[in-house]
């Protein structure tokens, strides 16, 4: 169990390493980064100031290594709309991201799971043929756009909620339920498959055998097993509930990481750019360490492999 | 419970409704796309100011010179979203066929050399699972700003691993079956094993995931073209128009909506013909997530 600890554990530096390929390579290769970083009206003395901060008048595997160390002082430069290290102006909006995100994967998790075993449990029936058919649907329709049906409907015409911004638990509803509709068509599905495949197992059936009631079985023998799938695949969908965190946030103007990087590309403010991706990169794979780990402690099995 | 009971599962709709229905409505777009100049009735760039905003022909207000009303600009939004059709499909068929080429070739190499190439690819595609392609978006743009060419690198790249993973698993199950043992014992050299025994052998797959990516693709352009992460604004992408429409949802809610319409409708036909050829191919996997 510690050894599969320790080699997931090694992963985690290879896929930091990656990202930050990824964003030096993008930012500081793909162009010139004067031009990425200054606009065109920028003086002699600002380039100059620039180059000296990126140091890109040295070779680029020395670039490489310092622009590392800057990554592990937590030093992204100053940011030109605030005029304060672009780190701390991100770390002031982490907090509405992962609001926004903890409370929408809540409400999929709680209505995904239900949704599922109603339909595990009346297979075939009319509960489950809608249920499934809507979750089908649902993987076709851009969540956005729901976004934006929910707000004509809530908060256009009927008035019950706002229409954007952050305030009071009333502007974290359809903000909150929009981002919970990027996962829960595949949560429900999931839930079925996974609760439909463990219900023909040794085990449950011993369970019946024994005495116990339906749903005694299905919530204590059935369920716990069935988690396991969810919660692999919650792991790897981290990224899709960042994405949609991003996109929520620019929907209910929610103030939030994602919506913060989208008017700094407008306002030319790189330095928050890269410390946003940098945060929201570094979030997922420790988020992604930590569901792999809890998995290990939930199901033995895979601690042998 | 009723899963116990082994009977044998009612569908709601068969794979040939699937594959005919899914098929007719992509035929149908495609066919649009195609002849966008011959159906639209006006030029999509056209703007009027004393037309701006018309409801559709429907709504109060409307007229049947434009069936879909028009926009904030006064242009037509039915020949836009004619239009905009061209875009969508290019772009999601584009972007699916260049992750499909780099995640097989990546999939097959890890697959067929194993050991280190393995290693390096199969925890490559592992450590980019996580990575959201809007974030990889964030930085092109921010570095090169939005261009048809960036889009298609972005949601490419984004997705090569989906294939990888479905190579690499079929290309090691395959390499063991005793046909493709024979032919490298025959001294069959790699190219011809892959070309003529693996390859073939993986079409039926990939034609399933590729036609469902492209579902995908169609998705995550329209989501990033919103975020302003797509091609510049006065271009009509469905989800440039989706994205004008949103900020215009107290006076003209006709526009967002009908732009996701035509979103939700090409989508969910593509998924269609995706799970109907998926069944055709693997009748065991109905309702899979994906």
């Amino acid at each position: 169990m510690l050894a599969y600890a320790a080699r997931r554990l090694m992963l985690l530096p290879i896929s930091l390493f990656l990202v930050a390929l990824v964003t030096f390579v993008v930012l500081r290769l793909t162009g010139n980064p004067v031009d990425i970083f200054l606009d065109v009206t920028s003086t002699p003395e600002q380039v100059a100031a620039l180059t000296e901060k990126l140091h890109l008048d040295e070779p680029i595997p020395i670039q490489f290594l310092i622009f590392l160390r800057d990554l592990a002082q937590g030093d992204f430069g100053v940011s030109l709309q605030f005029n304060e290290p672009a780190l701390s102006t991100v770390f002031q909006r982490l907090g509405g991201t992962l609001q926004l995100a903890g409370t929408g994967l809540l409400i999929a998790i709680v209505v995904g799971v239900i949704l599922g075993l109603v339909c595990a449990v009346w297979r075939d029936r009319f509960a489950d043929l809608a249920i499934s058919s809507v979750a089908v649907a649902g993987q076709s329709m851009p969540s956005f756009w729901l976004g934006i049906l929910l707000i004509q409907l809530f908060a256009l015409k009927l008035g019950w909620l706002p229409t954007s911004g952050a305030g009071g638990w009333r502007h974290m509803i359809l903000p909150a339920v929009t981002l919970a509709t990027f996962l829960l068509p595949n949560i429900i599905l999931i839930t079925r498959a996974s609760v439909l495949e463990m219900s023909g197992e040794q085990f449950v059936i011993a369970a019946r055998a024994k005495g116990l009631s339906r749903l005694r079985v299905l919530l204590t023998h059935v369920l716990p097993v069935s988690l396991n799938p969810l919660l692999s695949f919650l792991g790897i969908q981290i990224g899709t509930l960042m994405g949609g965190s991003i996109i929520t946030e620019t929907i209910f103007a929610w103030p939030g990481v994602g919506r913060l990087m989208l008017t700094s590309i407008s306002n030319r403010d790189v330095p928050v750019v890269e410390a946003g991706v940098l945060v929201i990169a570094v979030g997922i794979v420790l988020t992604n360490l930590a569901v792999d780990l809890l998995q290990m402690l939930i199901d033995p099995r895979i601690r042998r492999h | 419970m009723s899963a116990t009971t082994q009977r044998p599962r009612r569908a709601l709709f068969g794979k040939g409704f699937k594959m005919t229905l899914g098929g007719g409505i992509v035929l149908g777009a495609v066919l649009v796309a195609i002849f966008a100049p011959l159906i639209a009735p006006y030029d999509p760039y056209q703007q009027s100011l004393s037309m701006r905003m018309k409801p559709p022909a429907w709504m109060t207000g409307g007229s049947a010179a434009h069936w879909l009303g028009t926009d904030a600009y006064g242009r037509d939004l039915l020949s836009r979203l004619i239009y905009g059709s061209r875009l969508s499909i290019l772009v999601g068929v584009t972007s699916m066929l260049f992750s499909c080429l780099l995640g097989s070739a990546a999939g097959l190499i890890a697959g067929y050399k194993g050991g280190r190439w393995e290693q390096v690819i199969m925890r490559f595609a592992d450590a980019q699972m996580a990575f959201p392609d809007i974030l990889l978006a964030i930085l092109m743009v921010a570095a090169l700003g939005g261009s048809a060419v960036n889009l298609i690198f972005v949601l490419g790249v984004s997705r090569w691993m989906i294939y990888a993973r479905v190579v690499f698993n079929l290309t090691r199950s395959l390499r063991q079956r005793p046909f493709v043992e024979a032919a490298t014992l025959y001294g069959a050299s790699d190219r011809y094993v892959v070309w003529r025994h693996l390859l073939p052998q993986m079409v039926p797959v990939l034609t399933v995931v590729s036609t469902l990516q492209v579902a995908q693709m169609v998705l995550q352009e329209t989501a990033l073209s919103y975020l302003g992460l797509g091609l510049p604004a006065p271009t009509a992408t469905w989800g440039n128009i989706l994205s004008e429409g949103s900020s215009r949802l107290f006076v003209a809610p006709w526009i967002a909506n009908l732009a996701g319409l035509a979103i939700i409708i090409l989508v969910w036909g593509i998924n269609m013909l995706g799970n109907g050829l998926r069944e055709h191919v693997d009748p065991k996997s109905r309702l899979a997530p994906r």
